[in-house]
Parts: C-alpha cells; sequence; structure tokens
C-alpha cells in the first residue's frame, strides 16, 4: 500500500512539474483572454501573435451574442477581448459592462473604413472597433431542393419538413420571422413580435433541427437541405460541398457588423488592446478573410481580398448598396422588449 | 485533542459549499433582482409544464429500458464461474470510464439521416429512420449511458446471495422459476433501487444528450436550466426557481421510492 | 448448485456488450478515415491524431483536467478521510444530520450543484472581488468529491477494532500518534480507494465544471463538448482512441496485479495451513 502511496505522490509531482515548464513561460508581457465566435478566426494569426509579441493568448469561443452575455453576466470571467455584434454592443455599453478603449493603443483604427465608423451601436467609437460584417441569407443544397428558391418563405414550406435548420438564438430567429411577414427586425411592436412567435412555432414540427455551428456539418454532409446562416460561412461551406446555394430573400435581410470590445474590469487591458491592434492590421485582416470570407472592416485588406474573388463571390461577402437597402441593422431593443424576446424564445423552444 | 473535532474544517466547508448554494438557489428563486420579495418565478412554472412532463416521462421510459434490459445481464452474469463475471464485469465498467460526451457523440454519427445505422438500412434495401433530433434518440442516448449504473447495483446484490438459499428452495420443490420469483427478484429489490436513483436522477437532469441527440428539438429540464444560465435568455432567479422545483420533485419521488425500498426489505426478513 | 447460464443466456449477454462497444469501435474506426465523413470510408490516415497533438487548447484542456483532478482528489482524500474519522467519533445525534449534508452533492443532480455553486461564486466573487476560474473550479471538484472519500473511509472506520486504539493509548501513545500509527494504516484501503473514486470522478465531471469554471479556464469535458458543438473534426474521435486505450491499459494492468496480490495471498493461507 505504501509504495502504492508514493507512486501516486511521484507522479503527482512529475505532473505538475510537467506542467508548470508547458505553462507560459512568465517573461513580464503577460497573456491575453480572447473571445470570440466558433469558426471566425484563421487559429494561424494567434501563433503570430504570441510570436510577435511575446504575449500569451488564452482563446475561446461562444456561439451567440445571448450566450456571450450571459457568460459575461454570471461568469464574470476573465475575459479581456470579446467580438459580440452590433445590437450586442449597445446593450453592453447601455448597461455599463464594456470598458472604454484607449485608441492611442490602437493605431492601426485608421485601417477601419469609414463605413464601420460612427455606427448607431457606438456612435463616438468609444467602446468598439469593428472586425467583421456581412448579412444573412439562405443556404439550401440544390442536388436535394429542385426548386429555386427566393424567400424566408422556404424555411417554412412543409414540402421541405424534416431538411430545415432554424437559427438556435433569438435575435436572428425572430429577425428572420418578422421580415418575413414584412415587418422591422428592430420593432418594438408586441403584436408584430406575438405574430412572429406564432410563425417560429407553427415553424418547429417541420424543423430538423435549431443550430448554430453544427449547420456547418449537416449541410455539408447533406444532412440537412437548407438553412439561414451567415454569408461568409456559405462560402466556407461551398469549398466542400459544390451543390450549396447562397440566396437573398427578396423580403430583405439582416446586415451584422461585428466588433471588438474590452468587457469592463478587463484586467489585461493593455494587452486586449495590443490585440485588438493586431487585429486591425492588414496583413492579419488579409489571413482572417481568406479563411472565414467575411467582409473585413479593413479597407486596404478587404480591396485587395475582392480583386481575387469572381462577381458572384463579390456579391455575397460584400453586400451592394441596393441589398443593403433591403437590410436591417439589429438595434439594441428596451428592456421590456428584450424579456419579452427571452419569454417568447423559451415558449418557441419548449 | 478529541478525534470528533477533526471534522471541523469539513463541516465549515460543507457549510460554505454544500448548505449555503442550496440557500442561494431557494433566495434566488423567490427574490427579484432588487432584492424584493416575489413568487412571479415560481408561478411561471405553469409555462414549463410540458418540459417537466417530457423530461419525467422520457427519464422514466429510460430507467424502465434499463431495468428491463439491466436486470437479465446482472442475473445471467451472476451464475458464470468467477473469471468470467470479473471479465465482463469489467467490460461493462469500460466504458463509463470514457467520458460521457464522447459516447453520445458516437451515437450522433450513428443515429444521423445521413449515419451509419442509415447507410446500413438502405443497404439492406429497408427505409431509412428518422431517429436523431426525436426524444427516441435522446433516450437511446440515455439508456446507453446509464445502462451499466443499472446493471452494477441489481449485480452486486444478487451475486451476494447465499447459495445454500437456493439449495433449500430447490429441496423444498421449487423449480428455477420460482426459485427466481421467490428468492432472487426479492432480494435483487434493492438493488433495482438503487439503480432507478442512479439512473434516474441524471436522465432527469440532462442537458447534454438532449442537446446533442436532440438538436435542440428536445427541450429538457436541464436544457431549460442551462438556458437561463449559460444559454440564450439569462435569467438566474428564474433559472434557479426551475432548479429548486426539479429538485423537490426529484427529492420526494427519492423519499417515496427508499419507503418502497424498506417495505420490500422488511418483507423479505432482512 | 445453480446451473451455469444457457446458451441464450450467454448470447443475450454478449448482444449487451456489443450494444455497449459497437458506438465505440465506430469512434475509433472513423478516427483512421482519411475524410471527415463519419459514415462513409475512405481510406486510412492518422492525421487525425497529429492534428489532435498539434492543437494546443485540446492540450492545454487536457493538463487542467489532470492538474484538476490530481489536486482535488489528494486534498479531498486528506480532508474526508479526518472528516470521516471526526463523523465517526461523534455522537449519533450529530453524525445523522452532518451525513445527510454529506450526501447532498451525491443525491442531488448535477446541473443543481452546478449551477448553485456558480451562484455562490458570483456572490462571493462580488464581495471578495475574485472572478470563476482555476480557483472555483478546483473549489467545485474538491466539494464534489469529499462525501465520496467519506463514505468509502466510513465503512473501513466501523470495522476498526477500537481496543486497538485504547491499546496504543495505554502503551503511552499521544491520540494523534496512535491515529498515524494505527488508525490510518488500518483504513489505508478505503482512503485509497476514495483516492481513485475522488480522481475519476473529477476527471469525468461536465456538468458541475461547465458552470463553476468561468470563462477562462477549460478542462476536457468541456472542450470536448465546445468541439461538439462546432464543425467536428475525427479529432474527437482520435481523443476518444487514445483515451479508451489509456483506460483499457489501465484496467488491464489493475487487474492482473490484483489478480497476483491475491495469488499471492491463497499462497500465503496454504503455506500457514500447511
Amino acid at each position: 500500500m505504501k509504495k502504492n502511496v508514493s507512486l501516486l505522490v511521484a507522479v503527482c509531482v512529475l505532473i505538475s512539474l510537467f506542467a508548470a515548464a508547458c505553462s507560459p513561460s512568465p517573461d513580464g508581457k503577460g497573456q491575453v483572454n480572447v473571445y470570440n465566435w466558433g469558426e471566425y478566426i484563421d487559429k494561424e494569426v494567434l501563433s503570430i501573435f504570441e510570436e510577435e509579441t511575446g504575449i500569451k493568448i488564452n482563446y475561446f469561443e461562444y456561439d451567440s451574442n445571448e450566450s456571450l452575455y450571459s457568460l459575461l453576466m454570471l461568469g464574470s470571467a476573465d475575459i479581456d477581448v470579446i467580438i459580440p455584434s452590433d445590437y450586442m454592443v449597445a446593450r453592453l455599453i447601455d448597461e455599463d459592462m464594456l470598458e472604454p478603449l484607449d485608441f492611442s493603443n490602437i493605431p492601426n483604427f485608421s485601417l477601419i473604413d469609414s463605413r464601420y465608423k460612427g455606427l448607431e451601436y457606438d456612435s463616438n467609437d468609444a467602446y468598439s472597433v469593428a472586425y467583421m460584417a456581412g448579412t444573412v441569407g439562405l443556404i439550401y443544397n440544390s442536388a436535394m431542393i429542385d426548386d429555386e428558391i427566393t424567400s424566408w418563405g422556404a424555411l417554412f414550406d412543409e414540402q421541405y419538413s424534416g431538411q430545415i435548420l432554424m437559427f438556435d438564438n433569438p435575435r436572428d430567429a425572430f429577425g428572420i420571422a418578422l421580415k418575413y411577414l414584412g415587418y422591422s427586425q428592430n420593432t418594438e411592436n408586441e403584436d408584430e413580435i406575438y405574430e412572429a412567435y406564432d410563425l417560429l412555432l407553427t415553424q418547429k414540427p417541420i424543423l430538423q433541427a435549431y443550430v448554430m455551428d453544427q449547420i456547418f456539418d449537416k449541410l455539408e454532409s447533406g444532412e440537412a437541405a437548407i438553412g439561414p446562416y451567415y454569408a461568409g460561412d456559405y462560402l466556407f461551406m461551398a469549398e466542400s460541398n459544390e451543390d450549396l446555394v447562397f440566396v437573398r430573400p427578396e423580403e430583405g435581410s439582416n446586415f451584422f457588423v461585428d466588433a471588438m470590445c474590452i468587457p469592463k474590469g478587463a484586467k489585461n487591458k493593455t494587452n486586449a488592446e495590443i490585440f485588438i491592434d493586431f487585429m486591425c492590421r492588414t496583413d492579419i485582416a488579409l489571413m482572417n478573410m481568406e479563411e472565414i470570407y467575411y467582409a473585413s472592416a479593413n479597407y486596404e485588406a478587404a480591396e485587395e481580398f475582392s480583386a481575387q474573388l469572381d462577381d458572384g463571390e463579390y456579391e455575397i461577402m460584400f453586400a451592394s448598396e441596393a441589398v443593403l437597402a433591403d437590410c436591417d441593422v439589429f438595434i439594441h431593443l428596451p428592456a421590456n422588449i428584450l424579456e419579452l424576446y427571452n419569454r417568447l424564445w423559451t415558449d418557441v423552444k419548449k | 485533542m478529541k478525534p470528533k473535532y477533526l471534522a471541523i474544517p469539513y463541516i465549515v466547508w460543507m457549510g460554505i459549499f454544500v448548505a449555503a448554494p442550496v440557500l442561494i438557489v431557494v433566495f434566488y428563486a423567490f427574490t427579484t433582482a432588487d432584492g424584493g420579495l416575489t413568487l412571479s418565478n415560481i408561478s411561471e412554472m405553469g409555462r414549463f409544464l410540458p418540459i417537466f412532463v417530457r423530461s419525467f416521462e422520457l427519464a422514466f421510459v429510460s430507467t424502465i429500458i434499463c431495468i428491463v434490459i439491466g436486470y437479465p445481464v446482472a442475473y445471467i452474469l451472476s451464475r458464470e464461474g468467477a473469471r468470467v463475471q470479473r471479465l465482463i464485469i469489467m467490460l461493462i465498467m469500460l466504458p463509463m470510464w470514457m467520458n460521457f460526451l464522447l459516447r453520445t457523440y458516437a451515437w450522433m454519427s450513428i443515429l444521423e439521416n445521413t449515419g451509419l445505422l442509415n447507410s446500413l438500412l438502405t443497404a439492406l434495401g429497408l427505409p431509412a429512420l428518422q431517429i436523431i433530433n426525436t426524444p427516441s434518440a435522446v433516450v437511446i442516448g440515455m439508456v446507453y449511458n446509464f445502462l451499466p449504473f443499472m446493471i452494477l447495483p441489481i449485480y452486486s446484490v444478487i451475486v451476494k446471495i447465499d447459495k445454500s438459499l437456493y439449495e433449500a428452495a430447490q429441496d423444498l420443490g421449487a423449480d428455477t422459476v420460482s426459485v427466481f420469483r421467490k428468492v432472487v427478484f426479492p432480494i435483487s429489490l434493492p438493488g433495482v433501487l438503487s439503480g432507478v436513483m442512479m439512473v434516474f436522477v441524471p436522465a432527469v437532469s440532462t442537458f447534454v444528450i438532449s442537446q446533442l441527440l436532440g438538436g435542440g428539438m428536445v427541450m429538457m429540464l436541464g436544457d431549460l436550466i442551462d438556458m437561463q444560465f449559460l444559454g440564450s435568455a439569462y435569467n438566474p432567479r428564474l433559472g434557479s426557481a426551475i432548479a429548486l422545483v426539479m429538485m423537490i420533485i426529484v427529492i420526494l419521488f427519492m423519499y417515496v421510492m427508499n419507503r418502497f425500498g424498506e417495505g420490500e426489505e422488511k418483507a423479505v426478513g432482512l | 448448485m445453480t446451473r451455469k447460464p444457457g446458451l441464450f443466456g450467454r448470447v443475450y449477454n454478449g448482444l449487451i456488450l456489443l450494444f455497449l462497444y459497437a458506438p465505440i469501435f465506430v469512434l475509433i474506426v472513423f478516427s483512421f478515415n482519411s475524410t471527415k465523413s463519419r459514415s462513409v470510408w475512405s481510406g486510412f490516415t492518422f492525421d487525425w491524431y497529429r492534428s489532435l497533438i498539434q492543437d494546443s487548447s485540446i492540450m492545454n484542456a487536457f493538463y487542467t483536467t489532470i492538474i484538476i483532478a490530481l489536486l482535488s482528489a489528494v486534498i479531498a482524500t486528506v480532508a474526508g478521510t479526518f472528516a470521516a474519522v471526526g463523523f465517526y467519533n461523534m455522537r449519533r445525534r450529530w453524525r445523522t444530520p452532518l451525513m445527510h449534508i454529506n450526501n447532498i452533492p451525491m443525491m442531488n443532480a448535477d446541473i443543481v450543484t452546478g449551477v448553485s455553486l456558480a451562484l455562490l461564486f458570483v456572490s462571493l466573487g462580488s464581495a471578495l472581488r475574485f472572478n470563476l476560474g482555476f480557483g472555483t473550479l478546483l473549489i467545485a471538484h474538491i466539494t464534489f468529491n469529499i462525501p465520496y472519500v467519506v463514505l468509502s473511509v466510513m465503512p473501513k472506520l466501523r470495522q476498526l477494532d477500537s481496543n486497538l486504539v485504547d491499546a496504543a493509548c495505554d502503551l503511552g501513545c499521544t491520540w494523534l500518534k496512535a491515529f498515524w500509527k494505527v488508525v490510518v494504516p488500518e483504513i489505508m484501503p478505503g482512503i485509497i480507494n476514495g483516492l481513485i473514486i475522488a480522481f475519476t470522478l473529477s476527471v469525468d465531471d461536465f456538468v458541475i465544471s461547465y458552470f463553476t469554471a468561468g470563462g477562462n479556464v477549460m478542462t476536457l469535458p468541456m472542450k470536448i463538448f465546445a468541439m461538439t458543438r462546432r464543425r467536428i473534426s475525427p479529432e474527437i474521435n482520435a481523443l476518444s482512441t487514445i483515451l479508451f486505450l489509456t483506460v483499457l491499459i489501465l484496467l488491464i494492468v489493475i487487474n492482473v496485479r490484483e489478480a497476483k496480490q491475491e495469488e499471492k495471498q491463497k499462497e500465503k493461507l496454504r503455506r500457514s495451513q500447511g
């Protein structure tokens, strides 16, 4: 028995030594904890950052704005950089959950396209730096669906029963239902929201699943035939399945900007700003674009990358003014509407 | 120093990390964000009745299936030679040591529409089955994950039954069936009961299995709680209320089962 | 004598074992598949193992898991052993309610333990200015491990002959010395057993870690959960294969050792009788 114990102690000591050797070398540069959407970066970029700056990155992923919000609220976690979308940035500013940025640490902010500056969610550009932008559309498998799809209606069409995927977050799901009904995605009219709720309820029986990033596998492998998702991710999926088609429905859609922010109380604020600055650099923005196919907010990178795209791809990544005119940008909603969203979303899913 | 004082550090620890958290859940369930007392979180429960019903129903079905499948395994196993028993017990425990997320993930790739099971069925000329993202898939996942928790306690009770009991019963003219019915089964009931508890509680509160195999379409209590804490509808007060109600129902259930168990034990004179 | 199970019984148990192992074999087979497909075989490769080892976030999660498991198991074993000795020496009136509280984390659904600890940490954290992270994760693991250690040490204490301690004390040992020299060696099998249970529970835990780790630490089960919600890579299969083989080898080693020890004991018994 004694031998057993001493063996165990020895193993403990060995492993902790090993772990200590593997953990970041304390060369004074410290670390930065980055939270990003899944599949939303070229991971190569992270090692370049560590090599160049000596700052260690702890990189984590989340799958929706709402779950990021929960994590910030509950976890009070040590997070230094987050990349929420427009409306969530506005909510976090409104609830005093973000640190104002020190732009003297972010000189590359000058490379950000002016159309991603001074936007409604952060009109003074005090808390956020735009990362990527894009639109939401329908992705379907033309080998499984013969008709040409042009409307959100396909998501509510019984003939595709069992083949349909739907967003697993309240804002995007309600957004689609509202658009299909011809309402604004930012409506504060409770009757309209309830109408959208009824539509989502009738949709549930014909759905295959509610998904976020699980959609990649399901559409690529032909497990499901149709689902709404972000434009850039379509180009990524199309690499593994040529039958996939992207369409922006005629009713109009959603245009989003995801922006880098620092949560209140972040422990490594300067490192976070160094990271944000690094992400704004043209070569880094290019690498990210090449990996994820979203439109970078860095105008140099966007220009250079668009040169290698054909017209179709260009139109998907960078929506034209005409398309954008039909798109809503989510804005932060008042507390009572947010509560209604929470309630109805739980009721849809139950 | 008296030895009983050795427990003091742990008693303090329990006070902070076992008792206090339960009290905080109760506190959250009955208060509003600004500290006022409220019953509104509890009164919301009516809305979630379908989820309560579904969770308890699926957990109940899984538990029954585990008994029906697992009991014979334990019984048959108890009659093997010692070496075989030991080997098979090891084989039954081995998958439990692998993370249950991985085991559940394995079923994803089997049950999918384009998964292995359907490939096999189509190859045999049979119609494909739509199982993934339905309650059946969740039940399969739960039975698969929790079956060993049913087999092991039943087995450990049956294997301890004194062999002379069988002989006595046989000498008195009982055939195999009645030996089983009159001797083995009543004695093994405590094993079944502890198996039921080990299967039912994790089954009723799971959120991983329902998320991986239910595709967000089969919402269970665990998902609902997760949704209020780390999911898409942040509301820890409501989440606490749901957790509290679930906890109370489960405790009542276990209390009843225990009472039932005690009664049985008395009945067979143990 | 009872009869051995018939052919039917053996076939039945064989089928159940097949049910338990088929999914694992599927995982293992497809860890060598050269494409990402999880249902069509398209050729042999080791690529997924290579990318698994190069994936620093998986390896970090692995280290975190092992460190948390070792630390929490050792701390829980020491604390749980003292607690068991303390409880054992208490009057029943005190012991019974304390044992009930001790059992709460075992009886409660994991998700309730998880969210309740999370709420505690968040409220304490805002008062004492700390965040969820490695520390809270470790505390949570210790908390759900101790009850199992207590439960595995308790029966050994009951088997302990109380005269032993008295005799030692009569011979001039202080109580503490008697405890180390007499009690601890006697209850050692229970302590070791508790340590092993604590370690495996800790390695395997997902739900409680998920709620108490905050945003900054990730254990392997949490990483696996995150991986299943992304674009799935067969790295998961490779990971499963490695874990399965590790557990298999461990179990075989343990069993061979136990068998040898039993053999030795029988040998001793025979000699002493002969």
